[in-house]
């Protein structure tokens, strides 16, 4: 027990080059985790690179070229302003996903912080915050946001606010769940018995035994701020127009819904296929790693 | 109903409570810690000092913060949610007066969900591993993970724009039920194909479960028929999980409803905030809020008790 | 005259690990208006030897070699899977070892003794009479008030005897109880058992009743089959195979039986070694590995070696053992 608390660091590098290895073999087994990885490169290179993928600036605007339909020159269009669908696309892109890394990780960090405290603190305090997560949790999601940018004015980090404090309440509980397990297991009590401080077993040997499975979960949440943000910028409630979002480029098109359909490719397709990879990645990776879900099918 | 039963549904009832004091002491804290002064927002740029000035005093916003808690807890007991900053209606009149097409919206999202989800996540579950049963697994991620907007823009543009099967926009006549169906068929398809996806996903996996208790095994060694065993034995204890979820697709169903009014510009809650919100109409904003959020707690309490009293069959029996 | 006759009946599944044997040339009879006892430890095929009857097999099972006749001419093993579940509760009805699982927990008892007489032709009305009928007779009070309850409101011993009820309402031919006592209390065990012998003087049909209860089989059944491992080792009246085992592994049951001990033990005996994989069947003997007999003989498949009236014991050594093994 001792020399199981003494040695429970992380592995070294080379073992967990293979481990990767290994795993991203097992992903790309399953035809939908292929499918899956293969979009979220794509959607992450095209944000990466959108700078290099297109010579057009996605926010000039041609009148001679507006509703032009999709050709080797503007490869998915412009739109009613003649600006170049494919340069919105890809910088619109990059609005996603900053959004989605950004938010995600901030949520996560303050899951794990409250988390922790709840399932380490005092028992009054984990009911406490358990109620406080209950009443955040009751807001329908998007009736909260409407209301939060109406209060805040718009704006990306309105937008950023809101995916945190819907997606909080389940990640702290999560992590709360599992402290209290970890809190009892063998390792920790015999770590504790020797005198570690509360802030050295949280760092090193609770922490680390539930970041796997909390990454996994927030990759699939990845889908719904991707939708939040999408969603409130249609509505001209996130990013402030002429900046591209695909949700800008949506709304763009359904302001000319009888004119061109390919407005609506360009933000709607990005939208599909970003939720469809994380999602897909996501369920194959918690098929890969989940241990318990594994055994239960 | 037992009187443990009386007794949880009592407990469920007084958590609800809780929580919807706990979430309007949150929305409390949200509009005076969220930095903007809710009469200026409502008046707009161009008001003058004394104009917000005024309408602070009005929406008892010069007093302190305390007085303002106690005021707002007040009068939200009585059912006062203020009022409309232009007509002057009380906001909850004008919030009931939507309420009821959304609802409709909602009712249209979970037949969809139900009458789709079941059956296929039954024929999948009854063949497990073949071709029904991967086509919709992957089917079922796949309208979970699209955002609903996206659906709703689309079959918008897909089947009312270019094919011109159904209405576009709006609610349908009123009286003409037969208008308003066709009215309702696209918005609610959109409002409920992710929960199609979810439905499916959970009876294909308590149907397997069931399929392997012993009282099935009973039932073929009495030869009843595979459909009635599926169908009205299996069938009615596979479904029991997806009364609880039911009650949170509800809610994420209003969400995705607020998009499928707007895009599809039927009245309803949505709407009614979205136009709310361009004209810096906030008391609406905030009472719709506070109305949709006391709808979707009840609505899981009673999901919970309804799954407590249908569960009891099963698990006393157990025991 | 023979009711259900299983003559070198084979069983394989098909398993991620392999081809597993679960049945391997079995053989026996069940004589009209008989209780023949089928008895053996967990794991040695009783369930699939049920499931097979039924034709329940599991998708991954298959009979491979062999036949069960019923009423003397029809082949279950090849009877259609319509045909089969018109047999199903008409002709051979089952009664499980669970009685707290056997009954679907959100359909009223009336409702599932209603569903079972679908194929009688009688009204709403003179099912249920027959069902309260039924109720009656296996000691149910106040049935009229009962067949509207669900088996929660049941206790456990009531479940058992409604399943007993559902299982005989339809007169069947052959009735198969799998362990039906094993989840009840001593008491009860026999107040069931008793029902049981009583029910089918009553309606005449023959019983299949497996136990790993040796004392049970004594005590209701006029014949018995003794399984290990997938094959039936040894089968005969009660008397003789209680009185005159042949095979060593009956005879090592028989002496580990707690009942039959006659003096105080401070452990009870069991018997050496563990059940063979049935994946990677031995060569010959089934029992030879653990087998205190076993020789080079036993290396081959042992005969079926047949003695005084339907006495037949699978060994080499059948001759051998009334003097050889000390258990």
């Amino acid at each position: 027990m001792l020399d199981q608390a003494l040695t429970d660091f992380p592995p070294r590098r080379r073992e967990r080059l293979a481990a990767t290895k290994n795993a991203l073999k097992r992903i790309l087994r399953d035809p939908l985790g292929a499918i899956g990885l293969t979009l979220v490169v794509l959607a992450v290179v095209s944000a990466v690179f959108a700078g290099v993928l297109t010579n057009y600036d996605p926010n000039r605007i041609s009148p001679m070229v507006r509703f032009a339909p999709a050709s080797l020159q503007h490869l998915l269009g412009t739109d009613h302003l003649g600006r170049d669908l494919f340069a919105r696309m890809l910088f619109g892109g990059r609005i996603a996903l900053s959004v989605a890394v950004g938010a995600t990780a901030g949520s996560l960090i303050m899951g794990m912080v409250l988390g922790l405290i709840a399932g380490y603190g005092p028992r009054w305090l984990d009911n406490i915050l358990l109620l406080i997560f209950d009443g955040a949790k009751s807001f329908p999601t998007v009736m909260l946001a409407l209301t939060l940018v109406t209060l805040s004015g718009p704006s990306l980090l309105a937008v950023v606010f809101v995916v945190v404090l819907v997606s909080v309440p389940g990640y702290a509980r999560i992590i709360r769940t599992q402290t209290l397990v970890m809190r009892s297991a063998e390792h920790v009590i015999a770590a504790r018995s020797m005198g570690a401080s509360t802030g050295r077993i949280l760092r090193v040997h609770i922490l680390p035994n539930i970041v796997g499975p909390i990454l996994i979960l927030a990759s699939m949440d990845v889908p719904s701020v991707v939708a939040i943000e999408a969603g409130l910028s249609f509505l001209g409630l996130g990013v402030r127009p002429p900046t591209a979002s695909w949700g800008t480029i949506l709304n763009d098109g359904f302001s000319n819904i009888r004119d061109s359909y390919w407005i609506l490719i360009a933000g709607g397709l990005p939208i599909v296929l970003t939720t469809l990879g994380f999602t897909f990645l996501g369920e194959t990776l918690r098929d890969v790693f989940d241990v318990r879900l594994r055994e239960r099918s | 109903m037992t009187p443990e039963m009386f007794r949880y549904t009592l407990k469920r009832l007084w958590l609800g409570v809780i929580i919807v004091s706990l979430a309007m002491m949150m929305l409390f804290a949200m509009i005076y810690l969220i930095p903007g002064d809710p009469a200026s927002v409502a008046l707009g740029p161009r008001a003058t000092p004394a104009m917000v000035e005024a309408l602070r005093a009005r929406m008892g916003l010069d007093q302190p913060i305390w007085m303002q808690f106690v005021h707002f807890y007040g009068s939200a007991l009585r059912g006062d949610l203020g009022t409309e900053v232009l007509s002057g209606r009380p906001v909850l009149t004008v919030v009931m007066e939507q309420l009821p097409f959304t609802l409709a919206l909602i009712g249209g999202g979970i037949s969809w969900s139900v009458l789709l989800g079941i059956p296929l996540g039954c024929m999948a579950a009854v063949k497990r591993g073949g071709f029904v049963d991967r086509v919709v697994g992957v089917l079922s991620v796949a309208v979970i993970a699209v955002p609903s907007f996206v659906v709703a823009i689309y079959s918008l543009l897909i089947f009312a724009v270019a094919l011109e099967w159904l209405p576009a926009i709006g609610a349908g006549e009123p009286g003409n039920l037969s208008s308003q169906l066709e009215h309702l068929i696209l918005p609610s398809l959109a409002v409920g194909i992710g929960w199609v996806g979810y439905i499916a996903r959970m009876v294909r996996a308590s149907m397997l479960e069931t399929l392997e208790a012993s009282h099935i095994r009973t039932a073929r060694a009495f030869g009843l028929t595979d459909r009635r065993i599926t169908y009205s034995y299996a069938l009615r204890i596979a479904i029991l999980p997806t009364v609880t979820v039911l009650g949170i697709g509800i809610g994420q169903m209003l969400s995705s409803a607020v998009f499928a009014e707007i895009v599809f510009a039927r009245p309803g809650i949505g709407k009614l905030v979205y136009e709310a919100i361009s004209v810096r109409n906030y008391p609406i904003v905030t009472g719709a809020l506070l109305v949709t959020t006391i709808l979707f707690v009840f609505i899981n309490v009673l999901a919970d008790v309804v799954i407590g009293v249908l569960d009891s069959r099963v698990r006393s029996s157990f025991n | 005259m023979t009711l259900l006759s299983v003559k070198d009946l084979s069983v394989a599944f098909h398993t991620e690990g392999g081809r597993l044997e679960a049945l391997k040339r079995v053989n026996l009879t069940v004589p009209a208006n008989r209780i023949v006892g089928v008895v053996g430890e967990s794991g040695c095929g009783k369930s699939t030897l049920i499931n097979a009857i039924l034709g329940l097999l599991a998708d991954s099972g298959e009979v491979t070699s062999g036949e069960i006749l019923f009423e003397g001419d029809k082949d279950l093993t090849r009877l259609g899977s319509d045909q089969m579940r018109a047999l199903r509760g008409q002709k051979i009805a089952t009664v499980f070892q669970d009685p707290m699982g056997a009954l679907n927990p959100v359909l009223s008892v009336g409702r599932q003794m209603r569903d079972i007489q679908y194929r009688s032709g009688l009204s709403r009305q003179q099912k249920n009479e027959r069902s309260i009928d039924m109720l009656r007779k296996v000691r149910i009070p106040d049935p009229e008030r009962r067949l509207v309850q669900f088996p929660h409101e049941f206790s456990g011993g009531m479940k058992q005897r409604i399943a007993i009820a559902m299982a005989l309402m339809m007169e069947p031919a052959l009735l198969i109880a799998d362990e039906p006592t094993t989840a009840l209390d001593a008491t009860l065990e026999v107040a069931t058992i008793e029902l049981l012998k009583d029910l089918q003087r009553d309606i005449g049909c023959s019983v299949l009743f497996i136990s790993h209860h040796l004392g049970v089989i004594a005590e209701l059944c006029n014949e018995m089959v003794v399984m290990y491992a997938g094959e039936v080792v040894e089968r005969g009246t009660t008397h003789e195979i209680f009185h005159n085992a042949r095979h060593p592994y009956t005879r090592k049951l028989l002496a580990c039986d707690p009942a039959r001990l006659s003096r105080r033990e401070p452990r009870l005996p069991t018997i050496a070694g563990t059940l063979p994989d049935l994946r990677n069947r031995p060569q010959g003997c089934i029992f030879q590995p653990r087998c205190e007999l076993a020789d080079e003989v036993c290396r081959m498949a042992p005969p079926d070696a047949a003695f005084e009236g339907s006495h037949v014991a699978r060994c080499w050594h059948a001759e051998a053992t009334m003097a050889g093994v000390s258990p």
